[in-house]
């Protein structure tokens, strides 16, 4: 990647209250790093002050440090979801709980931070699934629901161009936390930008392909105007700009190369548009979706441009993914592309991510290949690698232990830690699910009881 | 044009159907006059005019196949495959179990069969075989990919009341869906209208084989299903347009007021064949009516209720207007809540379809756990796992690996002799289909699939499909791996490297 990670700015959650526990050993585990010491077939995990300590198949448990046995179970570092709604986007159809658009009022200067719900249920049950960080990347014009979301009301789907066409740019990313009872989830502040291209950007461009690449080709122009010309805009100078000063300021960072820039893309053509675009803007981008990523997959390599693929994606969905194979994954990897694997964008299908790695191998991509997806390569996609995404020393210690392989949909986790701290393994789910199973005694108990 | 020749057969057609069917009606009335049991003081029975004859397309029968299956099996050979782990869906695991099937039917299945000379031999060692995977919540063909308005064709939404379509008249048989769910294991599956009107439509029972009509996908003498719907959807769509249903009352009334209307055709057509059964001047048949002609199915126990509901307190009203009206409900479908009401469902007997963990995208779904299924199965209650999707189809069984995985969470751990159930018998059986196929038994059709290991491991991949004996997927033969019309002259994706 041409990033450079110095200019990434990681600033860890800081709870004022947070008195971390003594040391912590994981022990008698299968550990799967994801990192350079890969996979360690029984090993010990030593966690203290938020910080993986030691992590081998030959550590000593240091004294007094608290040792929890895994009984062969498998340690990973926690889940990293590379692309998501979470937290800003809880009832897909109740709009009054939903912040992972601006509608077609702003586009890139958005930041969904304001939006997020520290006490959305969903990322407890993202966390009962492994997940530790998520990435918040908004969608423009409130399309929602991403790849596969439920929807069973596809009578209101009909086209056509409405006053809520979108916007070019979907807004800013950003990185949180799913600790527990943090008051402020958000780890990683503009961690990039976010344009969806193809047949969104055609409607945002007023109909087609072509006017949505000039539209862009003339907005970073006026960004580089912009940035150079700040005094005069400030006076009330300057020539014409498309966006207004509180976009083009958000863009200023994706020209200058140093934030990303997230490009939700799907044919082959298209991609082969935005890493001309990339190439001649100088843009760092990512892709996201790249259905028919495989058909170009050399040159997404030789570009150094990271893919984020939804790897169940096998349908003829749209007309701008027609060529859809589950060997995507594997086809990228070989040619020598970085590949995240996502789930769905809101809770529903976030445990997607680890069930489409595991498709993902059984469609070609080699294990550890599939483990770095959910893990390190989203970390390294949004800058952040050097702090999460695998089990290294001096890295945050959020570490999970499965009670089986983790990409097997009957494996779950045993604990979570998040910055070494344990979390709770409860949710509205499974209190849910308290209430209701069949009691050990037989005895049907009432409805409502705490 | 030659559709005049077409037209005059078929008009000889219909004179001869409804000459004989006269014929008929005339013999069971001379029968019953026949009778040596009339008492001497009867008054002389007049001379009675012939019945009226009913023209074809007028006759409301609950069960009319006017579009009539085409279906058949694919060629197949005396099939065996042998060492192979063996979920029947029917009761125990057999290791090391050999399937023999023959003919479309599955001949034997157990640890100690004999292989006959001539059979075809497949290794199963290291494998795993099961009954074909079966969904009972589809809307392929009726809402295929591309996800073009065009081909949009899964709600006649223009009225809370729409019994009288028929899903089977929206598909488009080219869906690539068909394709990649088959190769997901997928041999038969339920294609329902959608959840925009209380009463969406009919369903339609497919064998998923490639085929250019549907009625060449058609499941043979497949009872129909009627498509309900509780809660948001049919509220959200009419109250938008200031027409009622706007509330959940509202549905509970329209669907009263609807089955008030079925109890009254019903007995008009009862009333009018028991007069012809005795004999007696039965006037001119009541007109047909498509719409409740349907609900009238269900009322005769013909037509199965596929219900789309996700809240218990719903499913406990719709069991109540059930029960008022008379007719049985067969499955809710979604039922995110169904763990709520788990023994009452065992009691009723009435199957949930449900995701593993799909929730949370709609307030009725709020409640939805991933425990839901294993809750169920603790409590008894026929527990499906379904799809509702294009693409969770394909992986129905890392979906049901989910609930697995949630319900030993709950600790209530969930057998996989049990969990194989989910994904074939058990909607199956919903399907009205559960004698004929679902499980590996003997006499049933040979729907199977053998894998490449544990079905229930996120890295299983299907080794081979048959349906009805005939390999229709083999993952080592390119030549098996069907594509749609639509898929021809778009970019394939290349041949997979041998592992």
């Amino acid at each position: 990647m041409r990033r450079s990670l110095l200019l990434s700015v990681v600033a860890l959650t800081t709870l004022p209250s947070l008195v971390f526990a003594q040391a912590v050993a994981i022990t008698n585990a299968r550990i799967e790093t994801a990192g350079p010491s890969g996979s360690i077939a029984s090993g010990t995990l030593v966690m203290n002050n938020g910080r993986i300590v030691a992590v081998g198949p030959n550590v000593t448990v240091p004294t007094g440090a608290r040792v929890i046995d895994a009984r062969g179970g498998v340690v990973t570092p926690g889940l990293v979801l590379a692309t998501s709604s979470l937290a800003i986007s809880e009832i897909e159809q109740v709009p009054s709980t939903r912040e992972d658009g601006a509608g077609n009022k702003i586009g890139a200067a958005f930041d969904p931070t304001a939006g997020i719900n520290p006490d959305a249920p969903t990322i407890a049950l993202a966390r009962l699934n492994g997940a530790t960080r998520a990435f918040l990347t908004p969608v423009a014009g409130r399309s929602g629901g991403g790849a596969h979301a439920h929807d069973d009301s596809a009578f209101d789907t009909a086209g056509g161009h409405t006053e809520n066409d979108p916007t070019l740019f979907a807004g800013q990313s950003v990185g949180i936390t799913l600790a527990a009872g943090a008051s402020d989830l958000v780890f990683k502040t503009n961690a990039g930008m976010v344009l969806e291209f193809g047949e969104s950007a055609a409607q945002a461009a007023g109909g087609s392909r072509g006017a949505a690449l000039i539209l862009l080709k003339r907005v970073l122009a006026d960004v580089r105007h912009y940035a150079a010309n700040r005094a005069a805009y400030d006076r009330g100078d300057g020539r014409e700009l498309m966006l207004g000063a509180l976009d083009l300021e958000a863009l200023v960072p994706v020209v200058n190369g140093r934030a990303p820039l997230l490009v939700r893309v799907s044919s082959a053509s298209d991609i082969r548009q935005v890493l001309r675009l990339a190439r001649d803007e100088r843009l760092n981008v990512i892709l996201e979706g790249a259905e028919e990523g495989w058909r170009v997959a050399r040159e997404i390599a030789a570009a150094q441009v990271p893919v984020i693929v939804d790897s169940q994606a096998a349908l003829p969905a749209n007309f701008q993914s027609l060529g859809t194979t589950l060997q995507n994954a594997a086809i990228l990897h070989r040619a020598g592309v970085s590949i995240s694997i996502m789930g769905s964008r809101d809770y529903n299908n976030l445990r997607q991510s680890r069930m489409n790695a595991g498709t993902a191998v059984s469609y070609g991509l080699p294990y550890q290949a599939a483990l770095q997806a959910i893990t390190l390569n989203p970390a390294k996609i949004w800058g952040v690698d050097r702090d999460i995404g695998s089990l290294e020393v001096g890295k945050a210690a959020d570490v999970v232990i499965w009670t089986g392989e983790p990409m097997e949909g009957q494996s779950y986790p045993s604990a979570v830690f998040i910055n070494g701290v344990s979390q709770p393994m409860t949710s509205r789910s499974t209190e849910l699910a308290a209430r209701y199973k069949p009691s050990s005694d037989g005895v049907p108990r009432p409805a409502y009881r705490n | 044009m030659d559709t005049g020749g077409l037209d005059l057969r078929a008009q000889f057609r219909f004179f001869m159907a409804t000459a004989l069917g006269g014929l008929m009606l005339v013999a069971c009335a001379s029968t019953s006059t026949a009778t040596p049991t009339v008492p001497p003081t009867t008054p002389p029975a007049k001379a009675k005019a012939p019945p009226k004859v009913i023209p074809k397309g007028l006759n409301s029968t609950g069960l009319p196949d006017s579009f009539p299956s085409t279906y058949a099996p694919m060629p197949s050979v005396m099939t065996a495959i042998v060492g192979a782990t063996i979920l029947t869906a029917a009761g125990d695991e057999i290791q090391n179990g050999t399937i023999l099937f023959d003919g479309g039917k599955i001949v034997a299945v157990g640890a100690n069969v004999v292989v006959p000379e001539g059979a075809k031999r497949i290794d199963g060692r290291g494998k795993f075989v099961t009954p074909g995977i079966i969904d009972i919540h589809s809307h392929l063909g009726v809402y295929p990919s591309p996800g073009v308005q065009a081909n949009s064709d899964g709600n006649e939404a223009t009225d809370p009341n729409t019994a009288e379509v028929w899903a089977e008249h929206s598909i488009w048989p080219q869906d690539p869906g068909f394709n990649r769910a088959r190769e997901g294991g997928v041999t038969s599956l339920l294609i329902l209208p959608g959840s925009a009107n209380l009463f969406g439509g009919r369903s339609i029972t497919l064998k998923n084989v490639p085929s250019t009509t549907q009625q060449g996908m058609k499941f043979p003498d497949a009872p129909y299903g009627l498509k309900m719907a509780c809660g948001e959807n049919p509220k959200r769509v009419y109250g938008s347009r200031s027409r009622s249903p706007a509330t959940r009352m509202g549905n509970i009334a329209v669907a009263r007021r609807a089955w008030v209307d079925a109890a009254e055709y019903n007995r008009k057509w009862k009333d009018y064949r028991a007069k012809l059964t005795a004999g007696d001047d039965a006037g001119d048949a009541p007109k047909r009516d498509l719409k409740l002609e349907t609900l009238a199915g269900v009322l005769n126990g013909e037509i199965l209720v596929q219900n789309h509901c996700y809240r218990a307190d719903e499913m406990a009203n719709m069991i109540d207007m059930a029960r008022e009206f008379g007719y049985r409900i067969t499955t809710f479908h979604h039922s995110s809540e169904a763990y709520k009401l788990a023994p009452r469902l065992r009691q009723e007997d009435i199957c949930s379809a449900t995701w593993a963990d799909w929730q949370g995208f709609k307030m009725e779904s709020l409640d939805g756990i991933a425990e839901n299924a294993g809750i169920l199965q603790a409590h008894g209650a026929c527990t499906i796992i379904h799809s509702d999707d294009a693409t969770m189809i394909q992986h129905l069984n890392q979906e049901a690996a989910i609930a697995m995985g949630a319900a030993a969470r709950a600790g209530i751990p969930v057998a996989r002799t049990d969990a194989i159930k989910w994904i074939t018998a058990n909607p199956a059986r919903a399907m009205g289909i559960g004698a004929r196929t679902g499980s590996l038994e003997v006499g049933k059709m040979a729907d199977i699939v053998m894998w490449d290991r544990d079905p229930f491991s996120s890295f299983a991949r299907t080794d081979i499909v048959f349906i009805d004996g005939a390999i229709t997927y083999n993952r080592a033969d390119p030549a098996t791996h069907a594509r749609s019309d639509f898929d021809l002259g778009r970019p394939a994706p290349p041949p997979e490297p041998r592992p």
